[in-house]
């Protein structure tokens, strides 16, 4: 069980409003992301469902039952933090079963599930190494170990990879997502980066400047995004968008195309540009258009093998289907 | 860069502060250990030349050796145990948000800027007094008869004057180690169901337990010599007698050096031992 609702809740920093009016529901099993730019607000809401933070006004509720007052430990949440947050001074099996011998459980019952929860994660042969002596992956699992032998309603999860190099948060994020397939306990993940986003969600909540953006799932998102932040934000690269006279065309105020959306060859499409960087990722190749006279550069993505040089003036298709368009508060037409 | 070439240009620009600090310590070393051997009477005859072990055995048999090395372990016990318990209490209070903080926390280190003769005239005169001190005043008050603290809990003031002045050493390092705590470490174990108490027992205080071992060290060093704050308060007189103390009198009241000098090699002699204690039992600490 773990259905959150927040209900028109606030969040002020002496004067200043963090989190104005906001209200969202996060369904039992659900793997919900929020995602936004860095001092979105994410965090903060994170805090307030743990409650780390108290909110200025409003009510949450976890499973029907008003939380707003009740201290943290007893709304039956586990948190894994950015830093990891492991105590430095205890074995990894001491780490993991803090919290239960906080709870004053059966010390039979508290090995029992610290050694089941060791054998989830991989963490069998490290269970008498102190954290100092982890790598950042264990580290990680660790946090997340202490966190599931709590059986809590739901877990939440502040930015846990942003400490991971490259190749280890790819397989993190896949060992989370596999936890949650297994558990179906409700997750709450906070994240600036939208791949992390899209790749794990059920739900994806996007946040700008303590405002919900939009909520829907990873690729309600990505088809019809509700305004052209929410367009530039999830989706990478970025969609491109262009504003005047073009836009005018197409009855509004701004239009967007997403780079994987435009076609691009020698002669015969409706734009054209000049080649300046592009990137060769093996699979794709992104070029960066120069003097379209739509906007200052375009993306837009081709197959590996498509081998324009800087230089070269090409001509740009894009698909009208896959054309968004916006009016001039940035809202979707 | 550490080339033969680079290492030798080290050892020759560290030559003069490792000579200067063997200097400073082997001199004063080497004369206290050629005193201790020899009956040297200032104002009695001068240097009567070598005794031999004369000196070490009358030190040793005197009935106020083993009372001085006593009173030493328990003023040097006492100081550590006030000043880090009442050290960390501060530097939790201290942590806290508090309006006019800079100004707390430099009133808080001021009593380490006082002189320890100046600190022990003033505690003994306007708070120990038993006619005029503000502790004699409190307790008429209340209606109690004055205590005389420097006469009938000799120790006890001792104590509390040289914890005085330590307090903010204490605080002051074991502040600075509870800012470097992280504070998702606390976050966590609040979500992990510790009451403040057991946050405390469990992540704050083996956070803290480097920095207490280096207060203990420390502090250690300088307690085993305190000199001052006796002088100027009992002279000595109703059992506050240090071993620091004794050799004093030997030296400067009974104008005896030779007996003096074996109670300092008998000195540097307890502060190894106490030394050796401390490291074994807090001395782990360190590692890691």
């Amino acid at each position: 069980m773990g259905r959150i609702t927040l209900e028109n809740i606030t969040k002020s920093f002496g004067t200043t409003e963090v989190i104005p009016p906001l209200d969202l529901t996060i369904e039992d099993g659900e793997f919900t992301v929020f995602v936004g730019p860095s001092g979105c607000g994410k965090s903060t809401l994170l805090r307030l469902i743990a409650g780390l933070e108290d909110v200025t006004s409003g009510k949450v509720s976890i499973d029907g039952t008003d939380a707003t007052m009740v201290p943290p430990a007893k709304r039956g949440l586990a948190m894994v933090f950015q830093s990891y947050a492991l105590y430095p001074h205890m074995s990894v099996r001491k780490n993991i079963a803090f919290p239960l011998r906080m709870a004053k459980m059966d010390p039979g019952e508290i090995t029992r599930r610290v050694e089941s929860a060791a054998d989830v994660l991989n963490l069998t042969d490290y269970l008498d190494r102190r954290p100092g002596q982890l790598s950042g992956g264990q580290r990680q699992r660790v946090a997340i170990g202490r966190a599931i032998v709590r059986e809590p309603a739901a877990f939440l999860f502040d930015e846990p990879l942003s400490n991971l190099d490259a190749a280890l948060r790819v397989g993190m994020r896949l060992e989370i997502s596999e936890l949650h397939e297994r558990l179906k306990t409700t997750m709450i993940y906070v994240t600036h980066d939208q791949v992390e986003a899209m790749t794990m969600a059920d739900k994806i909540v996007v946040l700008r400047a303590g405002h919900i953006e939009q909520v829907g799932s990873p690729l309600d998102l990505y088809r019809t995004p509700r305004n052209t932040f929410v367009a530039g934000f999830i989706g990478s690269p970025k969609m491109n968008l262009i504003d005047g006279a073009e836009a005018a065309k197409h009855d509004a105020h701004t239009i967007g195309i997403r780079p994987e959306h435009i076609e691009v060859s020698e002669a015969g499409g409706p734009w054209s540009g000049v080649v300046g960087v592009s990137e060769h990722l093996g699979s794709d190749t992104f070029f960066h258009i120069h003097d379209t006279g739509l906007a200052e550069t375009l993306t837009v993505r081709a197959g590996g093998e498509v081998g324009f040089r800087h230089g070269d003036r090409v001509s740009l298709t894009p698909r009208a289907d896959a054309l968004h368009r916006f009016d001039d508060k940035g809202l979707r037409l | 860069m550490a080339t033969r070439h680079s290492r030798s240009a080290a050892r020759l620009m560290m030559a003069p502060a490792v000579v200067l600090l063997l200097g400073w310590m082997l001199v004063p070393l080497t004369m206290t250990l050629w005193f201790s051997f020899r009956k040297y009477l200032p104002l009695r005859g001068g240097d009567l030349g070598f005794v031999g072990f004369e000196n070490y055995g009358r030190f040793l048999s005197s009935s106020s050796f083993w009372p001085a090395v006593q009173t030493t372990l328990v003023i040097v016990g006492g100081v550590l145990i006030v000043s880090v318990v009442l050290g960390i209490l501060l530097a939790l209070l201290l942590d806290q948000p508090i309006w006019g903080q800079g100004v707390v926390r430099i009133l808080v280190i001021a009593p380490f800027f006082v002189m320890p003769t100046v600190s022990a005239l003033v505690w003994k005169n306007m708070f120990m007094d038993p006619v005029n001190g503000i502790l004699a005043h409190l307790w008429r008050f209340f209606g109690a008869e004055p205590v005389q603290w420097l006469s009938q809990a000799s120790i006890p003031s001792i104590i509390m004057i040289v914890s005085w002045q330590w307090l903010p050493f204490a605080t002051l390092i074991l502040l600075t180690a509870i800012q470097s705590l992280d504070s998702e470490q606390l976050e966590a174990a609040e979500m992990d169901g510790a009451p403040p108490l057991k946050r405390f027992a469990y992540i704050i205080l083996p956070h803290l337990a480097r920095a207490i071992t280096i207060v203990i060290l420390i502090q250690t060093i300088f307690l085993l010599s305190i000199f001052a704050e006796i002088f100027v308060t009992t002279g000595g007189a109703f059992g506050t007698r240090t071993l620091t103390y004794l050799i004093f009198q030997r030296v400067l009241e009974n104008q005896n050096v030779g007996l003096g000098s074996a109670g300092g090699v008998y000195a540097i002699i307890l502060a190894n031992i106490v030394a050796l204690f401390l490291m074994r039992i807090v001395g782990r600490n360190l590692d890691a």
